[in-house]
């Protein structure tokens, strides 16, 4: 059972389904004009734009890729979306001002950031209502879930700690200093480590999952830039957990780090503040949005080299692509 | 809002104390949910030594409110509280006013006696030197959340004394490069009679120069007692103020410089020739905007709003760094021992998030807080400074007020 959970949540955590590079719908939330742009992995080309709530930004998918679902912020809920339809087809209770959330493994919950109210919201998706609301650090951000969907981690980015949550009990069983203003925190595939961004602090800390304790700290260097510039945002890590993609913000760049030395090996130079990051389930590329550049730029992860900007709409923020 | 009594170590009082300040939505999940991992209380008190009195202004919107920069230690307490309840460590704030005239040290006598070793000072800069030293004595830190006197970090700077607030040379500066990114080179400069009236006005002329800038004339204005704000002053205003600024050399803005504001308000729109002004009044600098968005402010701004009722304005922003500075320094110590706190700071891994898009850090040569500088108006923020192209061998933000080699301030 434990298993078949994880090999279910590796595939949430990194769609990897076979196939030829198929053609995969690919979602970005477009912050400034309440829009969701729709792209197509194969042709990299726009396929429609859907209107959606006000300042959308954390955007994920069901794992029957039937639905997707979009943080609108300003308005204070979880908005669904057809995929099939293109159609705003309910909303989910989320609390106020949700910005990034994260599914179970299981897909049968949500776990919402509300940052106005240092809460985090753990809703029911079938049934649509609030299961717990638990009190976090200030200014909630970050989520991630952990493979086997026993632990979620929130980043609060005025405290500057990462909360282990047991899903469970819903209460917070560890908490780890982080460096300044941590935004986002991403368990590897095999639910070994934790990995979370500092903006303001440019780093990314790696947290040992068994022991609760920052193990390893990442930082950058990019020659020309000064290190405020560099503000790690989003973080991926490929399924195989060897390679991490790191959003450096206004650095303007994707960094490449071996998730086993933990070494940056590259710089990939994208567009203006990369914010969030997401594979194609076959993992041969990695889409970054670019907020400020108002494009998302696919990047083959291969050669780690990009391959093409794609124009979306007005300050693209979260990225997520269609299982199926 | 004085808090003379010291807490008692129990977790019961740390969540009566969520009571008190924590906004009401969250309070049913604060108090019914545990933390397992809180640890034995550990109490922080932070003091707030005011300098107040009721202020004029020329108009109604700029009377400062009766909270100014009280609101933001309070809101920076209850963030500070949020994250302590993680780790046992509570915080309160003691407030002590005092008139602004007025011999000080008695009263900050009282707050050491009450045992508060990190303090805010929001006061003027010959009261901050009144207790300095004495706060050194007492292995006090100050945190300077109001003065904008560049003397207070140059030839009278204190080792003991950390600056939140901008000078008026980085004001001056930020301004400045926005004005002449701008290609308004040509200066007039109007003055008011008051101290910091001339020493704002010294800080523009200096940072023309530094600039590129050239001020083409000056022009005094003495204030002579007139009330402000009568049905007849405004009538009376609408004439003098095109005569005050007739027949000047060509220029391309107007910079006033009237901290006092007896008359600085009153030059926008009412200029002889039409010229956009800056300074104390129209395009103004300062170390926040109420109607900051940008790198998550709208978070800072919801929450101060929720909390106070009002928008948050520099003297907030100012006081909510620095007792962040001190929940900073107290989460990463874990402790509340003012030496370790104070090196802490001191250090070269210390930096603070403050909503301005990168993070701030002290200089080391005086304590001054490097930070942005935003542009506004009454209305929004137009620019943040420094600007592109203005480069700095170490840090942009230090090309904003008195860098390294400039600087009179010998540390001891």
């Amino acid at each position: 059972m434990r298993r078949t959970l994880r090999l279910l949540a590796a595939t949430a955590a990194l769609p990897f389904l076979a196939g030829p590079s198929l053609a995969n719908m690919v979602y970005v939330s477009n912050e400034k004009d309440n829009t969701v742009t729709v792209v197509d992995s194969k042709s990299m080309e726009v396929v429609k734009t859907l209107e959606v709530g006000q300042r959308p930004r954390g955007i994920t998918i069901s794992q029957d890729g039937k639905f997707v679902y979009v943080c609108a912020s300003d308005d204070d809920t979880v908005e669904i979306i057809d995929t099939a339809s293109g159609e705003i087809v309910g909303s989910l209770p989320s609390g106020p001002d949700p910005e990034l959330f994260v599914l179970s493994p299981d897909g049968k919950k949500l776990y919402i950031a509300n940052e106005d109210d240092n809460l985090v919201t753990v809703i029911d998706i079938e049934s649509k209502n609030v299961i717990a609301e638990i009190p976090v650090g200030v200014e909630p951000e970050g989520m991630g879930v952990s493979p086997d969907g026993k632990t979620i981690v929130n980043t609060s980015e005025t405290t500057n700690m990462a909360h282990f949550i047991n899903t469970d009990t819903h209460e917070i069983t560890d908490n780890v200093l982080v460096d300044s203003r941590p935004r986002f925190a991403q368990f590897k595939p095999d639910g070994s480590e934790v990995w979370v961004s500092a903006e303001v602090g440019g780093t990314v800390s790696v947290i040992d999952n068994a022991k609760r304790e920052v193990t390893h700290k990442i930082t950058f260097e990019i020659q020309g830039l000064r290190s405020e510039q560099i503000q790690p945002v989003g973080i991926r890590i490929t399924a195989d957990g060897k390679k991490a993609y790191v959003a450096l913000g206004p650095a303007n760049r994707v960094a490449v780090v071996n998730a086993e030395t933990y070494e940056v090996e590259k710089y990939i130079l994208v567009g203006q503040r990369v914010w969030q990051l997401a594979f194609t389930p076959d993992g041969k590329n990695i889409i970054s949005t670019n907020g400020l550049s108002n494009d998302i730029t696919f990047i083959d992860t291969a050669t780690d080299e990009p391959i093409k900007s794609v124009t979306v709409g007005q300050l693209p923020w979260g990225v997520v692509v269609a299982p199926n | 809002m004085i808090m003379k009594s010291t807490v008692p170590n129990t977790l019961v009082f740390l969540f009566g104390f969520f009571l008190l300040f924590v906004n009401v939505p969250s309070l049913n999940a604060q108090a019914t949910q545990p933390d397992k991992s809180a640890k034995p209380a550990l109490d922080v008190r932070i003091g707030y030594l005011r300098a107040y009195e009721p202020q004029l202004a020329l108009s109604v919107l700029d009377i400062p409110p009766r909270d100014e920069g009280v609101a933001g230690a309070n809101v920076a307490i209850n963030d500070n509280n949020t994250t302590g309840k993680f780790l046992g460590q509570s915080f309160i704030l003691d407030v002590t006013e005092a008139k602004p005239q007025a011999d000080i040290v008695p009263v900050f006598k009282e707050m050491l006696a009450r045992g508060d070793r990190f303090i805010l000072a929001d006061i003027s800069a010959k009261q901050l030197l009144s207790i300095a030293d004495l706060a050194k004595e007492n292995g006090a830190i100050l945190f300077n959340v109001g003065a904008t006197d560049d003397s207070l970090r140059e030839e009278e700077c204190r080792s003991n004394v950390f600056h939140t607030a901008p000078t008026r040379s980085m004001l001056a500066d930020g301004l400045a490069q926005y004005l002449v990114w701008k290609q308004w080179r040509k200066w007039v400069l109007l003055y008011g009679s008051h101290d910091g009236d001339k020493l704002y006005a010294d800080a523009m002329r200096r940072a023309a120069t530094r600039f590129g800038a050239t001020i083409v004339e000056e022009r005094l204005y003495e204030d002579k007692g007139t009330a402000r704000r009568t049905d007849t002053g405004v009538i009376q205003v609408q004439k003098q103020m095109p005569v005050f600024t007739q027949n000047l050399p060509e220029h391309d803005v107007v910079i006033v410089a009237d901290e006092s504001e007896v008359f600085g308000s009153y030059v926008p729109y009412r200029t002889w020739t039409p010229r956009p002004v800056a300074g104390t009044a129209g395009l103004v600098a300062s170390s926040w905007h109420p109607a900051s968005e940008q790198w998550g402010g709208s978070q800072i701004q919801n929450r101060f709003a929720k909390a106070t009722g009002r928008r948050m304005l520099s003297k907030d922003m100012q006081a909510w760094t620095a007792v962040r500075i001190v929940g900073e320094a107290v989460t990463r110590t874990k402790g509340n021992d003012p030496k370790q706190v104070e090196d802490y700071i001191k250090s070269d891994g210390f930096s603070i998030a403050a909503f301005k898009g990168q993070k701030l850090t002290f200089r080391n040569w005086n304590w001054q807080l490097r930070q942005p500088v935003l542009i506004g108006d009454g209305h929004g923020v137009v620019s943040t400074s420094p600007q592109e192209g203005f480069l700095h061998q170490f840090s942009e933000l230090d090309t904003l007020g008195v860098d390294r080699p400039e600087t009179k301030c010998k540390l001891n």
